[in-house]
């Protein structure tokens, strides 16, 4: 059994606590742990991934020596043990949360590099890595509320890090408030599942799960939370406050967070109980709270003046599209032949669209936080002319901004398009608002590199130079990606969207790699 | 219908804790809230794994019979450090915004808004 699921979880805990520590003995070596760490993180998580998608599901028994141990043959085929269960979607999960780390930990040696307390910053944020790592690969109902603990407590306190004269700590609050909420009704849900099937396994519940009113309840409650705290309508409230007052590497980082608690929403769905629910109803709820969050979003995000608080909108609406795309795989999971004809397709793009999302919105909250570096404002009056004297960042947001809008070349339009070919033959009206969101997202992007970038050069702006090299290497990987994955879809949908689809779809697989094929 | 009634408790506190949090507008009071309804959480817990006459969990030298169930029981106690570190952590943020605003109210908390 190979080590790498625990170290994904050992490696950014053993840098988050011993970061302060190596903050003791100088700012340098604190610097040079936090990068080499990060990297150890990365690497483990490339590892895995590639394990994962040339051998299959992975079940790694925490305690055990390897996992053929994972239900002791004392305990009466129950697993007992913590168990971590990745499995293709798992690894897709881990790879974008790895691209993201790698990006945002670079990015903020140099835009940290002037502030105060940098060893606590760095602590938390091996902390929330740690959290995001354990909720996407953790096949266990409890562990997975722990980990997504860790992730809030961590996330909210990183948002409120920099104080700024209380509005930051405005922000970690409300994320602090959902997200602790939102988790108290999980536990509560857990409970209920508990109570009826004596188990926290994942697949052991999903293997003699028997739907009654109490389930009914539990998935209820588990998808209002999870949706509360990826912030989708109607609880996104919170996200522009706090996505806009953490600083920006920060804002990228919890974003992957709302992704995992997407992906959990499907698990839940999916893996755990799959058709034993009324598929079609859960089906259509998530799709109308995806239909919601597109449209209120990108409503919300046209008349902003605060950059951060315009792209905060426009991550409620993206995430609509990831609902709609995955909503319509649960709605019509009951149906093979639906299912063959455009399901799968629209799961596919749903599930594109999470590291597509991830890719562009994480670089245009970096370029954000550039822009904020060299000129200390985010608002949209104040700023002009910064194509002048900032090229390459202004060459990154134009390929972030048509990114977003779902312009080919580049990864937004492959994801977009696969969504909505699927749902127009599910539902021609879905897919309809999905293009018009898109377009009113292009207009408002079209606003921003008007008022950021063009225009004469600024006298207050005279000295704005571009940001240092480890921000531009950031950004640039994140630049590159959209790229290569907006020019070679086919590529990355074969090789890492279709398993992960697939994987969600195959129940019974998921729960024979754990039960072993009881 | 004597072993609803502990059901029916958590029931109630969650939702007192819920309107405690809807209803208030002082942060420290809302914090409370949360704390109300954790306590629900931990009660709920709790109450799943007892069974009527049951004993502590421990098999060494047990006298045999109905034992209460553990995993509950560590479920508990691991919510129950979650919910002091996530207090913890809420009520320092209500210091500093009462430090720079002068004010735990959140109709005065408005300044990200503006």
């Amino acid at each position: 059994m190979s080590q790498y699921a625990a170290l994904l979880l050992a490696i950014p805990l053993l840098a988050a606590f011993a970061m302060p520590l190596t903050g003791l003995i100088g700012k340098r070596i604190r610097n040079s742990w936090a990068i080499i760490a990060m990297l150890a993180t990365v690497t483990a998580a490339l590892l895995l991934v590639w394990e994962v998608l040339t051998q299959g599901t992975i079940v790694y028994a925490f305690g055990a020596f390897d996992s053929a141990q994972a239900i002791p043959f004392d305990s009466g085929g129950v697993p007992i043990r913590i168990l971590f269960v990745i499995d293709a979607m798992s690894a897709f999960m881990i790879l974008t949360a790895a691209i993201m780390m790698f990006a945002a930990t670079l990015y903020s040696i140099s835009s940290e590099s002037e502030q105060t307390g940098q060893d606590g910053y760095y602590a938390l944020l091996f902390l929330l890595m740690a959290g995001i790592f354990g909720m996407v690969s953790t096949g266990d109902l409890f562990n997975f509320f722990v980990f997504l603990e860790i992730n809030s407590l961590a996330g909210a306190a990183l948002a409120a890090y920099r104080i700024k004269g209380g509005v930051a700590v405005e922000g970690g609050l409300k994320y602090a408030f959902i997200s602790t909420v939102a988790g108290l009704f999980f536990l509560i849900a857990v409970g209920m599942l508990y109570g009826q099937y004596n188990s926290l396994n994942i697949a052991y519940i999903a293997s003699v799960i028997d739907f009654t009113g109490l389930s009914l309840v539990a998935v209820v409650l588990m998808i209002v939370s999870l949706a509360m705290k990826s912030g989708s309508v109607p609880m996104h409230f919170w996200t522009p406050d706090t996505y806009s007052s953490a600083p920006s590497s920060i804002t990228a980082l919890l974003i992957v967070s709302s992704m995992a608690s997407l992906y959990a929403i499907f698990r839940i769905a999916f893996s755990l109980f799959g058709l034993t629910m009324n598929v079609v109803t859960i089906g259509w709820v998530i799709i109308i709270l995806g239909i919601l969050s597109m449209f209120i979003g990108v409503s919300m995000a046209l008349p902003q003046k605060d950059v951060k608080r315009l792209m905060a909108y426009h991550s409620v609406s993206q995430i609509g599209y990831m609902l709609v795309g995955l909503g319509v795989g649960v709605a019509v999971l009951g149906d093979a032949q639906m299912l063959a004809q455009f399901g799968v397709v629209a799961m596919e793009g749903g599930i594109f669209h999470i590291i597509n999302y991830a890719l562009y919105k994480g670089l245009l909250f970096l370029i954000a936080g550039a822009v904020i570096y060299r000129c200390g404002t985010a608002n949209l009056n104040d700023l002009g002319g910064l194509g002048h004297s900032m090229k390459w960042t202004m060459g990154f947001f134009i390929i972030a901004a048509l990114a977003i809008a779902g312009i080919p070349p580049f990864n937004g339009f492959a994801s977009k398009l696969m969504i909505y070919e699927s749902v127009f033959i599910f539902n021609p009206f879905i897919a309809v608002i999905a293009m018009v969101v898109s377009i009113m997202t292009l207009a408002s992007f079209v606003k921003v590199f008007h008022s950021m970038f063009m225009g004469p050069k600024l006298p207050q702006y005279e000295t704005v130079k571009e940001v240092p090299m480890p921000m531009l290497i950031g950004m640039g990987l994140l630049a590159v990606l959209i790229i290569l994955f907006g020019l070679f879809p086919d590529l990355v949908v074969n090789t890492l969207v279709e398993p992960a689809a697939l994987a969600l779809l195959d129940r019974s697989g998921y729960i024979a790699s754990v039960m072993g094929g009881i | 219908m004597i072993e609803q009634i502990p059901y029916l408790a958590v029931i109630l506190i969650a939702g007192i804790g819920i309107a405690t949090i809807l209803l208030k507008k002082n942060l420290i009071k809302m914090i409370m809230g949360l704390a109300i309804i954790e306590g629900a959480a931990n009660l709920f817990l709790i109450i799943l794994g007892y069974r009527e006459g049951g004993i502590a969990p421990i098999f060494t030298n047990a006298p045999g019979g109905e034992m209460v169930l553990p995993t509950v029981q560590a479920m508990t106690l691991t919510n129950i450090v979650i919910g002091f570190a996530t207090t913890a952590l809420l009520l320092a943020f209500a210091i500093i915004i009462y430090r720079k605003y002068g004010s735990v109210e959140t109709n005065n908390i408005r300044r990200l808004r503006e």
